[in-house]
């Protein structure tokens, strides 16, 4: 049962992780540092709990805080870039997190042992839900609010005007700018945002493993990120959560009796997928096929 | 209304545009003609903060606009539309014009999170004002990419209107239209100019700069050649050449009589 929760709360992780680059593709931001804000994310939240010993949502949010703080910094110079060379800047971010963790050594003594981060060993002590008391289920419940609330709110940015606004920048930023959209402003903010959902999984991703190292958050991480609403579609967040649920459900976990050609066949199916749905699995048709199929129908 | 002196835009060594002067007075429908490649949507593309200029200023209601990104001219009041449509294709159309109101009491009239999380019944009214307007009152709802050409330079045209602007740049609004729909296209901007905006159209179809425009100035090159009323322009020499050649192409026979 609890691999099961444990693969239900990392589904819920990694839905984060896809909807905080889901906010910058709508821009037309495509983004690999989303791995760099996941990191400070996690580490951040396992320093506050275990050096600091805040409990977890003061910890979190302030994590979420400090990542989209970050996020905000990046998405200034990333302004300057597009496509490619934006790709290329934010993979060059999240290598730079990543070694920063590497070395990043700051042990403080608690009872007889020390515990915290410790440079190329990991940070080996976030242990907040354990020594708590939480119970699987508890946690799997504690993730899934998250994911739950920024789905929520995502959903209905995207029915709201500053949703319409997202999209009008991904489409086309030179009539963007010239009907008054200011394209620093729009494209800052989604990044911040961007940064905040991340930072969220990553302080969830820290405190359910309770062990995190700098390999943790390679580039693999951050293709992961935007695989998913790429694979998803950008029609709707629910595009991303049915593309994680395929991947980290079926492909990764489902496929795991094929042993060594898992990555074989895992590989074949993503391009089958995009082949096959390139708009995403949840384009604009598979949702009014459910639409119809719960009775909903009406024109949206 | 609009000044422009010695404005000027180097591509490396290309001159889209060298030292241009010139004047729009409030209330005109002012034309700015010329052979391909002779510096027109430079010119509006360096108006509305598209490009930096390499030389000269640009003023806007007596202020200097050099160095304002296009988001600020624009709630400054400098609207304009695409030589090439660019529309948002995968907004519906009702959105399009949603996210154009930005004119500058848009954004004092209403509150942050109105402004961006709602749509209050002022916001309401004035789409569907616009979507009347331009004749597509039935299709708010469509996606812009499914719209007819037409409908679409209407469309865009409406989403210009939307900032309530004081100067509008039209770049070949034209371009594609039938006969029927240039003679619409007409009416449209008189109505417009009567509604208190100045009118900058840029435009290959001479009837219709003939037609509607009060002053017209002809670039080539990059340079203005001629500048006066519809009917000073066409006779002047420099600009007939400039359309139909100079007198080394004039030499050539055009057929076997000459």
């Amino acid at each position: 049962m609890s691999y099961y929760l444990g693969l239900v709360q990392l589904i819920g992780i990694h839905t984060l992780l896809g909807l905080s680059a889901y906010v910058l593709m709508l821009t037309g931001q495509l983004s690999l540092g989303q791995a760099g804000f996941f990191a400070i994310g996690a580490y951040s939240a396992g320093i506050l709990t275990v050096i600091f010993e805040l409990p977890i949502l003061p910890a979190l949010l302030a994590a979420a805080a400090i990542a989209s703080f970050f996020a905000f910094l990046v998405g200034f110079p990333a302004l300057r870039v597009k496509g490619l060379m934006l790709v290329v800047a934010t993979i060059a971010f999240s290598e730079f997190v990543r070694l920063f963790f590497f070395n990043l050594s700051w042990r403080v003594p608690r009872g007889d042992i020390e515990v915290g981060p410790d440079s190329t060993n990991g940070f080996r002590e976030i242990r907040f839900f354990v020594a708590n008391g939480w119970s699987a289920w508890e946690i799997t419940a504690f993730v899934w609010i998250f994911v739950i609330l920024v789905m929520a709110a995502l959903w209905w940015t995207d029915r709201s005007r500053a949703g319409a606004v997202l999209r009008a920048v991904g489409e086309d930023e030179l009539a963007a700018q010239s009907v008054g959209i200011n394209l620093t402003a729009v494209k800052v903010t989604a990044m911040t945002a961007g940064g905040f959902i991340a930072g969220i999984g990553g302080a969830l991703y820290a405190h359910t493993a309770t062990y995190v190292d700098h390999l943790t958050f390679t580039v693999l991480l951050a293709t992961f990120a935007i695989a998913y609403p790429i694979l998803g579609g950008l029609s709707s967040v629910f595009g991303t959560l049915v593309a994680v649920i395929f991947i980290q459900g079926v492909l990764v976990e489902g496929l795991r009796f094929l042993g060594d050609w898992r990555n074989i066949v895992f590989g074949l199916l993503i391009i089958a997928a995009m082949n096959l749905k390139p708009s995403g699995l949840f384009d604009a048709r598979t949702a009014q096929v459910l639409k119809r199929a719960v009775g909903l129908g009406g024109k949206d | 209304m609009l000044e422009l002196r010695g404005l000027s835009k180097h591509f490396g060594g290309v001159k889209a545009l060298d030292g241009l002067d010139l004047t729009v007075d409030e209330g005109d429908i002012f034309g700015l003609i010329g052979p391909n490649g002779s510096g027109k949507s430079t010119t509006i593309n360096l108006i509305c903060g598209v490009y930096g200029e390499t030389a000269g200023t640009v003023h806007f209601r007596g202020n200097l606009m050099n160095g304002k990104p296009p988001h600020t001219r624009l709630r400054a009041g400098i609207a304009r539309t695409f030589q090439n449509i660019r529309l948002f294709p995968n907004l519906t159309v009702w959105q399009n014009l949603w996210v154009a109101q930005n004119s500058s009491q848009d954004v004092s009239a209403h509150g942050f999170l109105p402004r961006w999380f709602g749509a209050t019944r002022r916001t309401r009214k004035e789409i569907a004002r616009l979507l009347e307007l331009a004749d597509l009152g039935h299709k708010g709802d469509e996606l812009a990419s499914n719209l007819a050409f037409g409908e679409q330079r209407r469309l865009e045209f409406a989403r210009a209107a939307a900032a309530r602007p004081k100067l509008l740049l039209l770049d070949e609004p034209a371009a594609g239209m039938s006969r029927q729909e240039i003679d619409n296209l007409g009416r449209r901007i008189r109505r417009m100019r009567d509604s208190g905006v100045t009118i900058l159209l840029v435009e290959h179809v001479m009837e219709l700069v003939m037609g509607v425009t009060e002053q017209i100035a002809v670039l080539n090159f990059g340079y203005k050649i001629a500048f006066g009323t519809p009917g000073e322009v066409q006779r002047d020499k420099a600009v007939q050449e400039a359309y139909l050649g100079t007198s080394a192409s004039k030499s050539r026979p055009v057929d076997g009589s000459a």
